[in-house]
């Protein structure tokens, strides 16, 4: 299949100035001093897109997969290599960028979709459209600079889509605006994926990811680390980057805070009956002493979270060495299905995994009642 | 919104590439794709700038009307250079300045001041450029008409035989502007200091264009002598501001308005291929210009989003 967007080993360089701009005089007086750090943002990222995949860019902050979207979108110019894009492209690094807050909507839109790309008359022919979606009709002759936030991203994120890119590259903007015009922004965004264009996304949002996207490229520290199916990229970004977020030593005897080794139940099978108590072990090995709390996360086949328990009930301490931690509870009230399981400990106040192990194992649920839903509910009644 | 599909196969659509080094083809390609969005920005620069005063685009002749009563009264009234009809001379001369002066300042910061779009749209930058171009053009259209306006009703009549020169003259000096202004906006966004050095330098830059004083009668007698003439078309807005001034002014010999009221030259008396030689001379620099300065730009432009 023909690519839309391929990275051919791209890396990219940022100069970290000491000072910011600098001036004349500093350059006259001081040339070549306390001058600029290299700083490497990716390092020979190569990949390929197909038309139709919705792919989700993972890392954490700084790892450079807004970098690699700017690189894209052609904000930036990477330093070495190239990306070849196919077909047109529309940009979503933030929504209404290019306004202008004394124009009205009405100029705005023409303005913005033409930095798009789009010519006057495709905008004519779907002016209404975007007004309607953005659901501004009243204000479209109101200058900008009177909107509200939620009316300037509504708008901002209206014309992006409306442009009808071949390919959509979003970051971290699916957040507009409140919930309903939210789920009208996913609809639109699954509309996309129906007509068979590309999208790429960027997230910290792994449960979106999973739920969006066919396949994930994870980034760690520059590097593209995973490149496969999202379920997998999901893994190796929750196990591979939190954990890593928390080694000890230097660079030479660098190892982790501590490993999940294995995830057992006394019956050897991950079988649960949907009202009636349920246990699992963890083993755990840990390389320092750890005081933090269990947390444990269901995910369903189509990898949406089913639940996440709460870590504040349930605090670990480990001293350096194995440890088996033993979870069971007294009713499982999911219904059935396989679940993902995953596991791990995080520190206090559930800021950071300390270790982390993604679906870890499948947990079939059975249920033998006559319910429908997610979860049991099990009502008592009496009647008086 | 009714196709969805996306009507040419992926296969068949353009590839673009972004990559360190983009070459000069594909640059002038890209702008070229994105006129239209040139036009918007004109557009809105204009509306936004006027939008909420009362007397609208009228403000942009005020401005250049004072600078043109000031010199009027200093040198025709105070210093009584004796020149006839000299408003005419002084406005031929400083509707092509105004132009100059004003894109090339406003063009050298106009990356740093668009910061928010540069670092989070994707559009070639000189882009921003040309509409700051732009739209001085068309403050130029509107100085001229008044000029114009203002030659018909005192009935000072032009050179009309030399009046194909006034668009030859034209595209030379947006050439030669845009020339400047896109090497300027780009050096600006690494060395702030440019938008100060631009500033004074465009003051002294007057002075050395022969706007206020007139070329024949000051200044060409003494370099003849010296027969470093053409020392003083090394500037090359001066070719440009003396076509205007051929062909508006008109009048190559006048007579003295002052006692004792004796002739002299105010203009050379060249011929108009001598004028379109000069021009063509300054186009051709202009556009050898304008290629290095997209490509000085293209080198620069990948690090604006950082460096802003």
């Amino acid at each position: 299949m023909t690519f839309v967007v391929r990275a051919d080993s791209v890396s990219k360089n940022f100069r970290l100035h000491s000072e910011r701009h600098r001036s004349f005089k500093d350059k006259l007086l001081r040339p070549g001093q306390g001058v600029t750090t290299d700083f490497t943002a990716l390092t020979d990222v190569s990949f390929e897109i197909s038309s139709g995949e919705t792919v989700g860019i993972l890392g954490r902050n700084g790892s450079g997969k807004s970098t690699l979207l700017k690189c894209i979108c052609g904000v930036l110019r990477p330093t070495s290599g190239q990306v070849l894009v196919r077909g047109s492209l529309a940009g979503l690094l933030e929504l209404g960028a290019g306004f202008q807050p004394e124009l009205s909507g009405r100029d705005n839109v023409y303005l913005s979709a033409s930095m798009l790309g789009m010519s006057t008359k495709s905008v004519d022919a779907i002016f209404d459209d975007i007004v309607g979606f953005a659901e501004l009709e009243q204000f479209i002759d109101t200058p900008v600079k009177f909107y509200s936030s939620g009316m300037y991203v509504r708008l901002g994120f209206s014309v992006a889509v409306s442009v009808e890119p071949e390919i959509l590259v979003v970051d971290e903007v699916l957040a507009v605006g409140d919930e309903r015009f939210q789920a009208k922004c996913m609809d639109r965004i699954r509309q996309f994926q129906r007509d068979g264009r590309t999208i790429l996304l960027v997230s910290h949002n792994a449960d979106q990811v999973r739920t969006l996207c066919d396949r994930a490229l994870v980034l760690d520290r520059s590097q593209l680390v995973f490149d496969g199916p999202s379920p997998d990229g999901v893994r190796v970004f929750r196990e591979r980057l939190m954990g890593a977020s928390l080694v000890i030593g230097d660079d030479a005897s660098r190892r982790a805070v501590a490993t999940i080794d294995a995830v057992t139940t006394a019956s050897g099978r991950f079988a649960a009956t949907t009202g009636e108590p349920w246990e699992m072990s963890v083993a755990v090995t840990a390389n320092e002493p750890i005081e933090g709390h269990f947390v444990m996360e269901l995910h369903n086949e189509r990898g949406e979270l089913m639940v996440r328990s709460d870590w504040e009930v349930a605090p670990v301490s480990l001293s350096p060495g194995s440890h088996i931690i033993h979870v069971d509870s007294p009713s499982m009230s999911l219904l059935d299905g396989a679940y993902q399981v995953s596991v791990g400990i995080v520190s206090d106040f559930g800021s950071q995994a300390l270790v982390w192990r993604e679906q870890a194992a499948v947990l079939e649920v059975t249920y033998r009642g006559r319910g429908a839903g997610i979860i049991q509910l099990a009502p008592r009644v009496r009647v008086s | 919104m009714t196709d969805h599909t996306p009507a040419v196969p992926p296969s068949e659509r353009p590839i673009r590439v972004v990559s360190a080094s983009p070459t000069l083809g594909q640059r002038l390609q890209h702008i070229w794709d994105h006129r239209e969005l040139l036009s918007y920005l004109i557009r809105s620069e204009i509306k936004v700038k006027y939008k909420s005063s009362v007397l609208g685009i009228a403000w942009s002749m005020v401005n250049p009307a004072m600078v043109l009563a000031i010199y009027f009264l200093v040198f025709q009234v105070f210093m009584k250079n004796g020149v006839p009809n000299y408003v005419f001379m002084l406005g031929a001369g400083l509707v092509v300045w105004n132009f100059f002066a004003l894109t090339v300042n406003t063009a050298t910061s106009v990356i740093v001041n668009q910061a928010g779009i540069v670092k989070k749209v994707a559009f070639p930058r000189e882009i921003l450029v040309l509409a700051t171009l732009g739209t001085s053009l068309v403050y130029l259209f509107i100085q001229f008409g008044v000029l114009v306006a203002l030659m018909a009703i005192l009935g000072h009549a032009p050179a009309w035989g030399m009046l194909w020169l006034l668009p030859v003259a034209v595209v030379a000096l947006v050439l030669l502007t845009s020339a400047i202004g896109i090497l300027l906006s780009a050096v600006n966004v690494y060395m702030r200091d440019t938008k100060h050095f631009v500033e004074i330098g465009i003051q002294l830059w007057f002075w050395l264009t022969p706007i206020v004083y007139s070329f024949q009668q000051k200044l060409s007698p003494m370099l003849h002598r010296h027969g470093i003439t053409w020392i003083f078309f090394l500037n090359p807005v001066t070719p440009i501001v003396m076509a205007f001034q051929r062909v508006l002014y008109a009048q190559p010999f006048v007579t003295s308005t002052v006692a004792p009221h004796g002739t002299f030259a105010e203009l050379p008396t060249w011929s108009s291929l001598t004028y379109l030689g000069l021009l063509g001379g300054v186009i051709a620099l202009s556009i050898a210009g304008l290629l290095g300065a997209i490509s000085v730009f293209g080198r620069l432009e990948g690090n604006f989003a950082e460096e802003l």
